[in-house]
């Protein structure tokens, strides 16, 4: 949590760590192997806007609603990590990667290890050009949950699981 | 109140403790704990609840120049806004966007304004399937009932009575058995009813003019979709909800999850700025690629006036608009943690801030029935994440239902007994407690025959009879000799020249009429102390009739008791208070009864007892006289809940701990008496109830062979009822005289 001392990319992980979500850290390199090894198969996703990695091809990155429904991984980008709360920021796009962060068990949303800020603060200061800007974006942190039937259950409506990939890229800009 | 009317909220009141009391009771406690933790975790938590407060209130102050810059922007993303003045305006104009889009069913993710407007049952008239889509929502719907929590509406509801609603409702092939089984359940159901439905509707936590986002704070996911699968999305939020701007959200988004349900965040902050760029989901057309479509989204806010406008003019109800709906005033409130919203609840509203929505938006009349449930304890207050004085707005609504009061049916031998401020109609039960002062004098003046007289059964059902003294409760025994009377006889035994401080003891009306002898150790103790003590005569704070919501007469109080100390505040004496409820009213109340600066003064220069103690020693005060944990027994100590709410408690326990006292503390948010409530025939059993909680962690092993030393008056009346053992007050412990074991 915020009082924790350490580095953002430390402290993320350690947020992640209590809220249960797996975190796998990888280059350009071994980005489809990492991902081969996170994901299930059918898998879809939506196109990353880091120049160094592109989605392997056995990944549907082209989703539908027929293929929505049966995907049993989504694979997004995301835009920022928030070290204090292991939270990923999800932008929404017209190919549909707010669905395919939603509705598939398992997301693996990948994030650039630049782009893991510290706080609350810094992200959201991050985000008001984009939301005034007609953007629009998801917070997220861990797994769907709900305590309404009488006790913790992960999948209420969205992924029962979340597999985050810190993507290492030293130094890439920005597209 | 008539007699038969507590008789009947006395029958409710312990229906709701039988049949949903546990469940609330394990819930609230759980978020609860849970907000005491994440808070702890926070680096700067006042800080970031200031910044929270000062972002609301500039909102508010700006808000007609706010509505017209979010409704610029939302129509320049290309959706549309309706600023609606009551509910009926709003559910004409949904209905107008459902009928115009044929829609035959609607999505909806929980939102308290449209419980609010009640838009369900508007749009069934048109043959509309509504679905509550958050699951809590969606049992309260197939079961028929009305939310008993803001955050977590079916708080009361436990994991097998939902199995067998499911069960009993939908026929499943297997019957459903745990949480695990229901939510899988209902998340296929809802998933099925919301791929086909043709309009989705949110509420909105925030709604941001400068880029016309609303943001939604779930974890569910089913916001999230019902945004996004239907081509139309309809939002309903009050018009309070609108901030400046994007990065106003930082500071609740990092307070709301934690003051709520005790989570660090919820899952999904939805940050949604329509209409949304995201494709339609539909499943008519299951293999056109999202990027290949072309959607025209359809967005409509509707922003909703129902008297908040008016708030906005109220001066007191004005505080209400700050609210950002967290739900830790209900889980922090001890009364709730036993009953609930069903009982804490107005027409929508539920819990601590309850009473403000509900005379705001729905009228006084429909606050009015729960408003008494607040005891003024305090405890909310710190857990308000925008430092709205929730017990103050209690009071303020107290006063202005008593004032519509019925005219005068009750005025007989009670008339004495009513301040002249207040109106003359007033409920008999509401006067008695209100001018307890009165009372305490006449009892004293006859000890101890009066009480003799009160202890007499025909006198007792007569109490309880007019005005609702329940009679299960031992009556406090009035001594004859006052502590002011006791201490002028005596006289002080540290001559003022060789004293190291003089104080004036505020000789509260329990403590000078009822518990002298507190009074009496107080005096020794801080004699004890090389302090020269006075005892000057000073009316009572004002405090029993505030409690009764009686604003006038404890404004009088408050002007009298300042005008008698202030000559000594001037002359350097610090003012010491034994009982944390008058202590409370100089440091926080006295703020709306007192003119600024005299507030101040009043608020700077006194002491609760035992932090004037600890001060003492600190500054090299020799605490040899004082009886010690060698001498002294070991202790289970209960800390006032107005105590805690001002931080005091810590003075208590740090002064036993210097002094190597053994001491287990309670940590329950209120003992359940809080002043009068627990004397009440119609409160009698949730008073008991709420007390439970602090009995079983003194009854526990560990506890059960301690003394039990208690700082407020009622909590030692309420323990002694409750352990049938006798507590002392902190102060009568470390008397050098003390014989107590
Ligand atoms: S009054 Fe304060 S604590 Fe209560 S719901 Fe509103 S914001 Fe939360």
């Amino acid at each position: 949590m915020s009082v924790d001392p350490g580095s953002a990319p430390e402290r993320f992980e350690a947020a992640l760590a209590d809220l249960d979500v797996p975190v796998t850290y990888t280059d350009p390199a071994g980005f489809d192997r990492t991902l081969e090894t996170i994901a299930r198969e059918p898998a879809i996703g939506t196109s990353l806007p880091f120049p160094s990695v592109s989605l392997p091809d056995w990944v549907d990155d082209d989703p539908t609603p027929a293929s929505l429904d049966s995907a049993v991984t989504g694979i997004t980008a995301a835009s920022i990590g928030i070290a204090d709360y292991g939270s990923v920021v999800l932008p929404a796009t017209a190919a549909g990667s707010e669905q395919v962060s939603l509705f598939p068990d398992l997301h693996v949303p990948i994030v650039r290890a630049e782009d893991v800020v510290a706080d609350m603060s810094t992200a959201i200061a991050r985000l008001g050009p984009d939301l005034r800007d007609g953007g629009s974006a998801i917070v997220a942190t861990g797994p769907s949950a709900t305590a309404d039937m009488g006790a913790l259950v992960k999948g209420a409506h969205g992924p029962k699981d979340v597999h985050v990939v810190v993507l290492e890229t030293r130094g890439e800009s920005d597209e | 109140m008539s007699e038969t009317d507590r008789g009947a909220k006395a029958d409710r009141i312990r229906h709701l403790l039988e049949t949903e009391g546990e469940a609330v009771e394990a819930n609230t406690l759980g978020f609860n704990q849970g907000r005491y933790e994440s808070v702890a975790d926070l680096e700067d938590y006042e800080a970031l609840k200031d910044e929270a407060r000062a972002i609301k209130e500039d909102a508010i102050e700006r808000l007609p120049e706010l509505i017209d810059e979010v409704t610029e922007t939302v129509e320049e993303n290309g959706g549309t806004v309706y600023l609606a003045d009551d509910a009926a305006d709003a559910n004409r104009y949904i209905r107008d966007v459902a009928s115009e889009k044929d829609a035959g069913r609607v999505v909806k993710s929980k939102s308290m304004t449209s419980e609010e407007l009640e838009v369900n049952d508007a749009l069934a008239e048109d043959g509309v399937d509504v679905v509550e889509t958050d699951l809590g929502e969606w049992v309260l719907q197939v079961a028929d009932e009305a939310p008993s929590h803001i955050v977590a509406p079916a708080i009361h509801k436990s994991e097998d009575e939902i199995a067998q609603l499911f069960n009993e409702q939908f026929d499943p092939e297997e019957p459903l058995e745990t949480a695990e089984e229901l939510t899988m359940f209902a998340r296929e159901r809802l998933g099925e009813l919301i791929r086909d439905a043709d309009v989705g509707m949110t509420g909105a936590n925030f709604i941001t003019a400068d880029s016309g986002s609303i943001m939604l704070v779930t974890s569910e996911g089913n916001a999230r979709k019902s945004a996004v699968v239907p081509d139309t999305h309809v939002a309903v939020a009050g018009v309070e909800k609108i901030v400046p701007s994007v990065e106003d959200l930082a500071p609740f988004i990092e307070l709301i999850g934690r003051s709520g349900t005790g989570q660090d965040i919820t899952s999904y902050i939805s940050l949604l700025t329509p209409p949304v760029e995201s494709p339609v989901v539909d499943f008519d057309e299951p293999d056109v690629a999202f990027a290949d479509r072309n959607d025209d989204r359809d967005f409509h806010l509707v922003l909703i006036d129902n008297g908040r406008m008016a708030m906005r003019d109220d001066e007191q109800l004005r505080e209400t608009l700050y609210c950002i709906r967290c739900s830790a005033c209900a889980n922090s409130c001890a009364n709730f943690q036993s009953v609930g919203g069903h009982a804490f609840g107005g027409e929508t509203y539920t819990g601590g801030i309850a009473t403000g929505w509900e005379a705001g938006v729905h009228g006084q009349e429909s606050a009015a029935e729960f408003n008494d449930l607040c005891t003024g304890c305090t405890r909310c207050v710190n857990a308000c994440p925008v430092k709205i004085d929730i017990p103050w707005l209690n009071t303020v609504v107290r006063d202005r239902i008593n004032r519509e009061g019925d005219d005068g049916q009750f005025e007989f031998v009670y008339e004495e007994l009513v301040p002249d401020e207040e109106p003359g109609g007033l409920d008999p039960q509401k006067r008695l407690f209100g001018n307890y002062e009165t009372l305490a004098k006449l009892g004293s003046a006859t000890a101890p025959l009066s009480n003799w007289m009160a202890g007499l059964g025909p006198v007792r059902s007569l109490l309880e009879r007019v005005v609702g003294v329940d009679s299960r409760r031992d009556l406090p025994e009035f001594q004859r000799e006052t502590l002011r009377e006791w201490y002028e006889k005596r006289g002080s035994r540290v001559d003022p020249i060789d004293a190291d401080r003089e104080v004036v003891l505020y000789p509260d009306t329990y403590t000078n009429y009822v518990d002298v002898d507190r009074g009496k150790a107080a005096v020794r103790v801080l004699e004890a102390l090389d302090v020269h003590v006075r005892i000057p005569d000073v009316g009572e704070s004002g405090r029993a009739p505030l409690s009764q919501g009686l604003i006038a007469t404890a404004d009088e109080q408050a002007s009298r008791v300042y005008a008698a100390l202030a000559e000594h505040i001037d002359a350097g004496r610090d003012v010491v208070v034994i009982e944390p409820s008058d202590l409370a009213m100089f440091r926080r109340e006295y703020e709306n009864l007192l003119p600024e600066r005299s507030f101040e003064r009043l608020r700077d220069g006194s002491y609760e007892i035992l932090e004037y103690v600890y001060g003492l020693l600190e500054n090299g005060g020799d605490p040899t006289e004082l009886r010690d944990g060698g001498e002294g027994p070991p202790i289970a100590y209960h800390a006032h809940c107005q105590q805690r709410t001002l931080g005091l408690d810590r003075y208590t326990t740090a002064v036993f701990d210097d002094l190597v006292y053994d001491v287990v503390e309670s940590d329950v948010e209120c003992c359940g008496m809080a002043g009068s409530f627990g004397y009440k025939r119609e409160y009698y059993e949730l008073s008991m109830d709420v007390g439970e909680r602090l009995a079983e962690q003194f009854t526990d092993p560990r506890a059960e062979d301690r003394l039990v030393v208690a700082s407020g008056t009622s909590c030692e009346e309420q323990l002694g009822d409750l352990l049938d053992r006798d507590a002392v007050h902190p102060i009568e412990v470390l008397d050098p005289r003390s014989r107590l074991r």
